[in-house]
């Protein structure tokens, strides 16, 4: 079981607070909008997603639901 | 600004959207009545889908993804379901659409009540562009007088909606009936889910439904009697550019390029890339295209795609860096301004492009391209912000040689043709 982040981007802003948050996972292009990898996310890594996801003014970062790993 | 359309008997297959067309005008209802028949529609629902699904139709809008599938997905649904035609047609370059709902309305019209029929919906409507006066006058009389023959059990109601590029798509369509933008949503929810007012929604391109119309009548068998197994039935193209005949045609499903362009009387100059499948295709060069079947998996397997049948020759006198760089400025000054990378993303590929194509890209626009690229690619809400870098990038592959000179000596002469791909008017001036 694994959790994905996702960003909703028509209500992204690009406040970059989750890259802020989130630097080990999250990057912020040129325009300042955060560049979510479509890989999983390690688990040590899971409760700061949340408070990042939480902490997002436009509440545009969303934790998708833990998915069976394939293979 | 678009390709000129033609009325022309196809050539290799025997025509099937197309039987009946008179150049004398429109089919109206007697004489659609008279060449196709009624449209039975005692099969039970779900007879229906199976046939469908038996036929190995898929969308003739550009994804192409399994009517019949689409078909029960929304049947499905717990709700009463809703039938929306999509003939917005958003690509400029392409004709097809328009061509059928103005010569061929009752076949469409068929087919949106067939498609009704099968998912058990309650509301029907047929979206064009707002601009489109003309044709939506049209075929609102089309649709009284098939209310006033007691055709459609469900009366189909013909909307207009804004001309934007994006408000094409399929999510933009949904919201904008049920009171909302003309934009695109964030998925899922997708449409056949969750879509008008919440109902189940099934949204289809028009010539789609034209095909629908036929195998409700005359079966999945008769459908597969025309194209390859895998990739069944008849399709609609526009032909345009550097081309002898230009206009659109009625082909088997899979026929190579090369072959289509034959029936379109040959290459009007030697033609140096194809760009097949329009604004959200690709460029391919003419030798690697040619034999190339016209379907979806054959073109992806050449780094192409088939999208809505645009084929679009481009004469070795003319730059495909230049004809890029004019569609890709058009493509981001149509965003719908909502996601980010595409909004300030597709910007900056086009002013990469057009330093690239127009001002000698002083030994760094070609890399510049090749770095927004990924930047952009996939971050949007919807495809809109794919199509365009898909074809930069296609560019890029297929004139590498001219990229490389433009980059380093400066524009070609090819830049002072006239421009061949079709942009509207309110996105020129770059």
């Amino acid at each position: 079981m694994s959790y994905r982040l996702r960003v909703n981007p028509i209500t992204c802003d690009a406040h970059g607070v989750c890259a802020e948050l989130l630097p080990e996972f999250i990057r912020l292009d040129p325009w300042g909008y955060p560049i979510v990898p479509r890989a999983d996310l390690p688990a040590d890594l899971v409760e700061h997603a949340r408070l990042a996801a939480a902490a997002c003014p436009t509440l545009a970062l969303l934790i998708d639901r833990p998915r069976r790993r394939h293979g | 600004m678009t390709a000129v359309v033609e009325m022309r008997s196809p050539a290799g297959i025997r025509p099937r959207l197309l039987a009946g067309l008179h150049a004398d005008g429109p089919t109206d209802l007697v004489g659609h009545e008279l060449t196709f028949g009624p449209l039975p529609l005692d099969m039970r629902p779900r007879q229906l889908i199976d046939t469908v699904e038996r036929s190995g139709l898929v969308g003739r809008g550009g994804a192409g993804f399994p009517t019949g599938r689409k078909l029960r997905s929304v049947a499905d649904g717990r709700r009463a379901a809703v039938v929306v035609a999509n003939g917005s047609e958003g690509e400029p370059a392409s004709a097809k659409d328009r061509f059928l709902l103005t010569w061929a309305p009752h076949l469409v019209m068929d087919g949106i009540t067939a498609a009704a029929h099968a998912v058990g919906a309650t509301e029907a409507y047929l979206v064009l562009h707002h601009s489109a006066t003309r044709l939506g006058a049209a075929l609102q009389a089309a649709a009284e007088a098939r209310n006033v023959a007691g055709i459609d059990p469900v009366p189909i109601q013909v909307v207009g909606i804004p001309d934007r590029y994006t408000s094409s798509e399929q999510s933009a369509i949904v919201q904008y009936l049920s009171g909302g933008p003309a934009r695109p949503t964030f998925a899922p929810p997708r449409p056949h889910e969750r879509g008008v007012d919440g109902r189940p929604t099934l949204v289809n391109n028009v010539e789609t439904l034209a095909h629908l119309a036929l195998i409700a009548r005359f079966g999945d068998h008769w459908f597969r009697e025309v194209g390859a197994a895998s990739a069944p039935g008849s399709m609609l193209v526009t032909v345009s550019g550097a081309i002898t005949r230009p206009g659109v045609y009625e082909i088997a499903v899979g026929t190579p390029v090369g072959q289509l362009l034959m029936m379109a009387g040959g290459p009007a100059e030697r033609p140096r890339a194809i760009l097949v499948g329009g604004y959200f295709g690709a460029w391919l060069p003419a030798e690697v295209a040619w034999p190339v079947p016209m379907a979806h998996a054959a073109l992806r397997a050449v780094g192409g795609a088939l999208g809505a049948g645009i084929v679009i020759v481009l004469p070795e006198s003319s730059c495909g860096l230049a004809e890029t760089a004019r569609v890709v400025r058009y493509l981001s000054e149509e965003t719908a301004e909502q996601c980010g990378p595409c909004m300030f993303g597709l910007p900056a590929l086009a002013d990469a492009m057009i330093d690239l194509a127009f001002h000698g890209g002083r030994r760094r626009a070609a890399e510049q391209v090749a770095t927004l690229i990924p930047l952009i690619e996939g971050r949007g809400a919807c495809r809109h912000p794919d199509g365009a870098t898909q074809l930069a990038a296609s560019a890029l592959r297929a004139f590498r040689p001219d990229a490389e000179w433009h980059d380093r000596v400066g524009p070609c002469l090819g830049v002072r043709r006239r421009p061949l791909l079709p942009v509207p008017a309110s996105a020129e001036g770059s």
